[in-house]
């Protein structure tokens, strides 16, 4: 049952007395967190009281993919209860709707929002459950805890802008390489990734046509982790790669088939199915490895050590309608 | 304490390890699961073998080895090298020579020798992504076998052999 809600400014509470952190009313649901977690109630249809706790820290990191991807493609599922789903004009905000069990036992909420309001709510969220020395994006092992009593915060890590390249990564006027002066050292996990640029020999007159980079290197000083950038654009095929550690933060189902090639290390996927989260498939990729994820799965990744991932997308506006007219089919090829 | 030290593993034609689909309730074949290493071992120089598809695009694994036809294409593309040294040499294609329908998907063989200014040329290695002008004539040069993946939209010269690549069971 898809209620719409009314356009309203962001309902924060004052800052709880003890914990100092504010609860947030969207619609129906509310969220508010305490020393170690973030809690979401909502009342079921036939008008009871439910509820859904969730740690701290993996709450925040997943409303930091959420926010800065603009929603993504599709559903992103914090975990098994609780997501959103991208409509590209608003959002659904759902708990349990995606879940075989709380589905068929009718305990599940959905409601959809103007992309501004829940935008603006999940921003104003973030900013407020996020304590000074924890960064979201970063990989567990460098970045401090989550947890605790509200001390300070960290609006500068959680308001980092996506890096897109509209043509290609250094090109004069697009997204330029990353360096030691722009702030983006070479991550210890990639240490030993080589950083020369490539030769290019251009004639003159052809300096920004006679173009190439170092993609390994680019990655190799990526400051977060499960964040794809765009590095090259061909129409709506958008290379977003990204490096990965530890977990990802979301279970992403995708609205679309998306394609994985894994470019170093390796990543192991848990793929279900995107209405029910029953478990579907093990997808384990090592260096050189290609697979698409269909586009009836969700997906959640684990990468031991910090990998290259290329997600490629297919970022053209009308797919997501051609499929669910059957326009479009949700596996990526036949044969 | 020191830092703990950690070793980033590439693949190669050389050396790859394929991981794979574990199926639980799945048809394997819907993760279309292959590996850039192993198709380039297995083609003959230059083939562009699909092995990623969205719609009109693709992402092609290319065994670069020898020197390759020249081609053209309408739009962008890209070629991220893989594995061993490639050079990229441009020519600014003479309007005649290029794509007569600008709206054509894909990389073409240019008819007879390239005519046009050259733009110069460039030498990729492993994790090295070189952009592929519209509309110029571009020719991959590689001493000894190589490994590209290009960006483009499927077009003629792109072969699909999905059985043989990809995992079935
Ligand atoms: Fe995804």
């Amino acid at each position: 049952m898809n209620a719409v809600v009314e356009f309203v400014n962001v309902l924060a509470s004052k800052p709880d007395a003890v914990s100092g952190y504010k609860s947030f009313t969207l619609g129906s649901f509310t969220f508010c967190r305490d020393e170690y977690f973030a809690h979401v109630s909502w009342t079921t249809r036939s008008g009871k009281p439910m509820s859904h706790t969730l740690d701290a820290g993996n709450f925040l990191r997943a409303l930091m993919r959420d926010v800065a991807w603009g929603f993504f493609y599709g559903w992103v599922n914090f975990d098994a209860v609780i997501g959103t789903v991208n409509r590209y004009e608003s959002v659904d905000l759902y708990a349990g709707s995606y879940n075989g069990t709380m589905k068929e036992a009718e305990i599940d909420l959905l409601e959809n929002f103007p992309t501004a309001q829940i935008r603006a709510t999940f921003e104003q969220m973030l900013d407020d459950w996020t304590n000074e020395g924890f960064d979201p994006f970063a990989a567990p092992q460098e970045t401090g805890s989550a947890h605790g009593r509200k001390r300070g915060n960290n609006t500068a890590k959680v308001t980092r802008a996506r890096e897109l390249a509209k043509r290609c990564v250094g090109l004069k006027g697009d997204l330029a390489m990353r360096s030691d002066t722009s702030g983006a050292p070479i991550n210890r996990a990639f240490a030993d990734v080589p950083q020369e640029a490539p030769e290019l020999h251009p004639e003159p007159g052809f300096e920004n046509d006679v173009h190439a980079f170092n993609l390994f290197a680019f990655l190799s000083r990526s400051q977060v982790t499960w964040n794809p950038s765009f590095t090259s654009v061909v129409k709506y095929s958008f290379m977003c790669p990204t490096t990965e550690e530890h977990i990802l933060p979301i279970i992403h189902g995708n609205d679309r088939v998306e394609w994985f090639f894994q470019m170093c290390d390796e990543i192991h996927w848990d793929c279900g199915d995107k209405n029910t989260g029953k478990p579907l498939a093990r997808v384990i990729m090592k260096a050189g490895d290609m697979a698409a994820m269909p586009a009836y799965c969700r997906h959640q990744g684990f990468s031991p050590k910090r990998s290259m991932l290329l997600v490629w997308e297919n970022g053209s506006p009308t797919l997501a309608y051609e499929i669910q007219n059957g326009k479009s089919p949700e596996i990526p090829v036949q044969f | 304490m020191t830092a703990p030290k950690y070793h980033t593993k590439f693949g190669s034609l050389a050396h790859f390890e394929k991981g794979g689909v574990q199926s639980i309730t799945d048809d394997v074949k819907h993760y279309a699961f292959s590996n850039c290493f192993d198709i380039a071992s297995r083609a003959r120089p230059f083939e562009k073998i699909v092995f990623g598809q969205n719609q009109i695009y693709v992402l092609e694994t290319i065994r670069a080895e020898g020197n390759s036809p020249w081609y053209t294409c309408a739009h962008d593309e890209f070629a991220l090298c893989m594995d061993g040294e490639v050079e990229i040499h441009l020519i600014q294609l003479d309007a005649d020579q290029q794509v007569r329908d600008q709206t054509k998907n894909g990389a073409v063989l240019v008819i007879g020798e390239p005519r046009g200014q050259p733009m110069g040329w460039m030498k990729i290695r492993r994790g090295h992504q070189a952009m592929l002008p519209r509309n110029s004539a571009y020719q991959f040069r590689a001493a000894q076998p190589a490994v590209l993946i290009q960006q483009t939209c499927k077009g003629e010269l792109s072969i699909e052999r999905w059985a043989d690549i990809c995992q079935t069971a």
